[in-house]
């Protein structure tokens, strides 16, 4: 069973991106920021992780960052799923070490595929 | 008393002025040596041996004669304020360093000029040096009641005349600029004028108080001696003409003098110096004459029928009662104003002599030549050998002339001589049309008129009424007899002097300058002198010059003279002051008035005249041209000052649109975040909403408690939705002004238990204690809907912020006459000080990075700022023991216009 990591303070988004997670057989870990994100990555190390941007606290760069210096996160994949779309927006995301950006609103199915195409490679 | 104690009391008070002067050299710029009272002082130096000792004479022997001297200075001294002002102003400009320079530039650097004044100061002074010499002399004689030594090395005077030329020469030529300030000498100068002063008052006090029992009492007796009363009258009209013109003379005399002239305006430090100058100064010569009178007629009642010298009073009355001490003194105060005299009318002469007679006629070829620090060597070593020359000579005229005449007599002659610059000096300042030639022939009539009626006469000896020439005249001519010229009878001979020489000297001077016009050189500068405060800035712009001139031959001149170092230091300064590009080759018209200046502290305007055209090829202008480029670069000077007007108004306005700007520009990236961070918060709840619809629609498995959850999510974001969009538009209208608000008397506890009401729940869920303090009912105009919407807001954050356990939110509500002030507080995490003021910004992001997530919508508080703001109040986020605290104001009178 593959583990899922997704980070984002809108408890309703997140609602509907674990039931769809737990639908196709994910095991679905859940943070509401950054910080906790971070604390949940010290034991459990998923496979992928969806990370919002904008969220108090510990923003989603800031853990990004943290995720890449870890060794044993060194495979896993990382989203960035932002309301952030401009350009550039996006750009920086990927620069930082991201797999992939998607933007909000986002499709529930084109999300599901991503994540397995990202695990597939 | 012994004259070997007198010598060592004498050498000890010498050491003590070098002292001084050493002192003030080194402290320079220093508050003691550089303020108004040391300049007042130093001016002081007019009062001589001859003020100190003659005056008396004058009192003793025919009253109130002395006065006139002292009058005219006291009369003039107002004057100042403009026309001293006006003198130093040029002076300065144009590193001017005698009167002798003042003059010669004037008339166009004229070198002949120079000199003609030089020869008329050095005629003048060295006899008057001599005179100081002489008082020095006899009075160390009177006071050691010794005879005077024929023989030149058993006279103390030789030794003080030595003593002296060594120190003026020392401390009076320290900087080749000749227009360079003498520190230690105005210092000592200044030290002495208050010494001389301080003596002479001891000793009037000493005759009017102890000797005589007031000046009453001097009054009554001196009343029962014959001729009192006639002594004491001015005497009619004519002579009455008599005191006006040696008030006259002496008016000219404080201009005009070269030790006038050095302390007055050489040695000025600031212009401001002056304002005290001009009552401090006339208050010094009152004090000093206060005592005249007394001691005067102290001395005739002790003395009378004696066979004394009147002029000796003041150190023969307490030798009579034996008083050593005081003897002593009154010789020091005697002592301080002659050697002052001595020093600084040394100092000034000598400038002359080697500036203006030595350096132009003689030196300048081979200096030329020499290198830059041989040059200056020999420039100084001359001024050096000037001083001391000058002194030994006057020394000689003492030895060997005998100088018969009471010490006011011989000052007075020279004075008249001097006198003989005035209209010229005068006609310098404020005739344009004063010239060269002018100046030149009405200098030498005066002084011819002088030697004519004063000296040849004083040289025959003015008592020897044998004398053919001056009982029966020239030849025989009753006209031409020297003291009552065309039968002028009823004036003394000094003003009698000063009346015909003043008179066809100014006639001359006034045909001449009309008759002949002057070249542009002179035309030029008369502008310039006349028009000083238009050209105060940039003064070099008004010198007109035409011609080719070559940067490299004019440096190298002043290479020669001012060294490499300081001459690059000034062409530096020039490019600066004129903007000019230091790699032009050519030299315009202010780079030669320039470098005229620079040279002429040196060696002279005329040498420097001399100098500077020697490399530069000139062309020679017209009158009327120089004239036509006079009136043009006077219009210049006021466009120039328009448009350095205008320029600043430019600057100031260009300013103000670069503020405006870098405000347009905050306002347009702080327009672009509220866009972007207004985008991302509507997107958040359609994307919640989107994503359950999708789930909803493909998923039909879903089971029925999470569909209606689902369904759930969608209707409160939705809700939220719409809540943002009202809060977004609200604040708009607030921003451009749609808004209004409808202020009406409301109770502002009733406000506040009204919005707090619809909370009640939540606070209840979250276990927190409200708690208001108010201790009775406020009254307030205000708008009832808008601040219970700011209430319920802040509440509503409070409610947020407060911890899991053991909330608490406490509103406090308090009044002075004019505001009621309500504020909010929480036990929660608090805000930090930092974000204070931007919480009420839009969309406020704490620590200001775009990233984080705003708390709640973002446009709470900056709603709650436009409502409070509307009202005329204010809100504000302050510190507080714990978590947070938002006040806010509201005016208790309907004085909102909204």
């Amino acid at each position: 069973m593959k583990k899922i990591l997704i980070v984002d303070d809108e408890p309703n988004i997140v609602m509907a991106l674990e039931y769809t997670f737990k639908k196709n057989n994910y095991q679905v870990f859940i943070a509401r920021d950054g910080q906790e994100a971070l604390d949940i990555l010290k034991t459990n190390y998923p496979d992928v992780i969806i990370l919002d941007i904008m969220m108090p606290m510990v923003d989603g760069y800031a853990t990004l960052e943290q995720i890449k210096k870890e060794d044993n996160l060194k495979h896993t994949k990382v989203i960035f799923l932002s309301a952030k779309n401009k350009e550039s927006d996006i750009a920086k995301g990927l620069s930082l070490g991201a797999n992939a950006y998607m933007t909000k609103p986002f499709s529930i199915k084109k999300i599901v595929d991503q994540v397995s195409e990202l695990l597939e490679n | 008393m012994n004259s070997i104690l007198l010598l060592i009391i004498l050498s000890g008070y010498l050491a003590v002025l070098f002292f001084i002067a050493h002192w003030a050299e080194k402290k320079g710029n220093s508050k003691w040596t550089n303020n108004p009272y040391v300049y007042t002082l130093s001016l002081a130096v007019y009062c001589t041996a001859w003020t100190y000792y003659g005056s008396i004479g004058v009192a003793a022997k025919s009253g109130l004669g002395y006065l006139p001297i002292y009058l005219g200075p006291i009369i003039i001294a107002p004057s100042w304020i403009l026309i001293l002002k006006k003198i130093i102003r040029i002076s300065r400009v144009n590193k001017i360093s005698s009167i002798a320079d003042f003059i010669s530039l004037r008339y166009g650097n004229s070198r002949f000029l120079g000199a003609i004044v030089t020869v008329i100061c050095l005629t003048g002074i060295l006899p008057y040096i001599a005179l100081q010499l002489k008082a020095i002399s006899e009075t160390f004689h009177l006071v050691t009641k010794t005879a005077t030594n024929s023989f030149i090395f058993d006279d103390t005077t030789t030794y003080v005349a030595v003593a002296l030329a060594l120190f003026a020469s020392y401390y009076g030529t320290r900087y080749v600029d000749a227009s360079e300030k003498r520190k230690g000498i105005v210092t000592a100068v200044a030290m002495e004028s208050i010494l001389k002063l301080v003596f002479f008052v001891i000793i009037g006090i000493y005759v009017t108080y102890f000797v005589f029992d007031g000046f009453d009492d001097i009054y009554q007796k001196a009343s029962l001696l014959e001729n009192f009363k006639e002594k004491n009258t001015i005497g009619g009209l004519p002579q009455a003409i008599n005191w006006f013109l040696l008030c006259v003379l002496s008016m000219f005399a404080i201009f005009l003098l070269p030790r006038q002239f050095q302390v007055s305006v050489i040695e000025n430090n600031r212009e401001n110096h002056i304002n005290t100058a001009v009552w401090l100064f006339p208050l010094y010569l009152l004090i000093f004459n206060l005592f005249v009178y007394p001691i005067a007629w102290g001395g005739n009642i002790l003395f009378e029928g004696q066979d004394v010298n009147s002029d000796s009073y003041s150190l023969l009355i307490p030798q009579f009662f034996n008083n050593k001490t005081l003897t002593v003194l009154v010789f020091l105060g005697g002592f301080s104003a002659a050697i002052s005299m001595i020093v600084v009318s040394s100092i000034g002469l000598s400038t002359m002599l080697t500036n203006n007679v030595l350096i132009p006629y003689n030196l300048l070829g081979k200096l030329k030549s020499d290198e830059q620090t041989i040059s200056s060597r020999k420039i100084i070593n001359s001024r050096k050998f000037g001083i001391f020359i000058l002194i030994i000579l006057s020394y000689f005229i003492y030895r060997y002339f005998g100088l018969d005449y009471s010490l006011v007599s011989i000052g007075l002659v020279a004075f008249v001589i001097i006198a003989q610059l005035a209209p010229a000096f005068f006609g310098a300042l404020f005739w344009r049309r004063g010239s060269r030639l002018g100046a030149i022939y009405s200098i030498i009539i005066g002084f011819l008129i002088c030697i004519y009626t004063l000296l040849i006469p004083y040289t025959i000896g003015i008592s020897n009424l044998e004398s053919f020439f001056i009982s029966k005249g020239f030849m025989g001519i009753e006209l031409l007899r020297p003291f009552q010229l065309f039968g002028l009878d009823y004036l003394q001979p000094v003003p009698h002097a000063l009346f015909w020489s003043l008179l066809f000297n100014s006639f001359t001077y006034f045909a001449v300058s009309v008759s002949f016009k002057g070249n542009y050189r002179e035309r030029n500068y008369a502008e310039m002198f006349v028009d000083i405060n238009k050209y105060i800035i940039n003064h070099e712009n008004a010198f007109i010059w035409k011609g080719t001139a070559y940067r490299n031959d004019i440096e190298k001149v002043l290479i020669r003279f001012l060294g490499e170092e300081r001459t690059k230091r000034a062409m530096n300064i020039f490019n600066v002051k004129y903007n000019v590009d230091k790699n032009q080759e050519l030299a315009d018209a202010r780079l030669i008035k320039f470098s005229e200046n620079l040279l002429t502290g040196h060696i002279g305007t005329a040498s420097a005249r001399i100098l500077i055209s020697s490399v530069v090829k000139e062309e020679k202008i017209s009158l009327p041209e120089v004239l036509k480029i006079l009136e043009e670069s006077k219009e210049n000077i006021i466009t120039n000052k328009k448009l350095t007007e205008t320029s600043k108004e430019l600057k100031e306005i260009s300013a103000k649109l670069q503020t405006a700007n870098s405000s347009l520009i905050k306002k347009d990236l702080q327009k672009d975040e509220f866009l972007d961070t207004v985008t991302h918060e509507l997107r958040t709840p359609i994307t919640a909403i989107r994503a359950a619809s999708e789930i909803l629609h493909d998923d039909d498995e879903i089971p029925e408690d999470l569909r209606k959850q689902f369904l759930q999510n969608i209707i409160s974001e939705s809700d939220r939705l719409n809540r943002l969009i009202d809060k977004i538009l609200d604040l708009e209208k607030f921003e451009t002004g749609k808004q209004t608000i409808n202020p009406s008397k409301n109770n502002l506890s009733n406000t506040i238990e009204k919005a707090i009401e619809p909370l009640q729940q939540l606070i209840k869920n979250k276990n927190i204690t409200i708690h208001i303090e108010s201790k009775h009912k406020f009254n307030a105009y205000y708008d009832e809907d808008r601040i219970f919407q700011v209430i319920t807001n802040l509440v509503s954050n409070a409610i947020k912020f407060c911890p899991e356990k053991e909330g608490l939110i406490t509103i406090q509500i308090a009044e002075n006459s004019d505001f009621i002030q309500t504020s909010v507080l929480d036990n929660g995490k608090g805000i930090p000080t930092s974000d204070f003021e931007v919480i009420f910004d839009k969309f406020y992001q704490s620590t200001n990075q775009n990233i984080k997530k705003p708390v709640g919508s973002g446009l709470g508080l900056a709603i709650c700022r436009q409502i409070i703001e509307h009202h005329k109040g204010r809100i504000w986020a302050q510190p507080s023991i714990k978590g947070a605290c938002i006040s806010f104001t509201l005016p208790k009178n309907k004085n909102t216009e909204n």
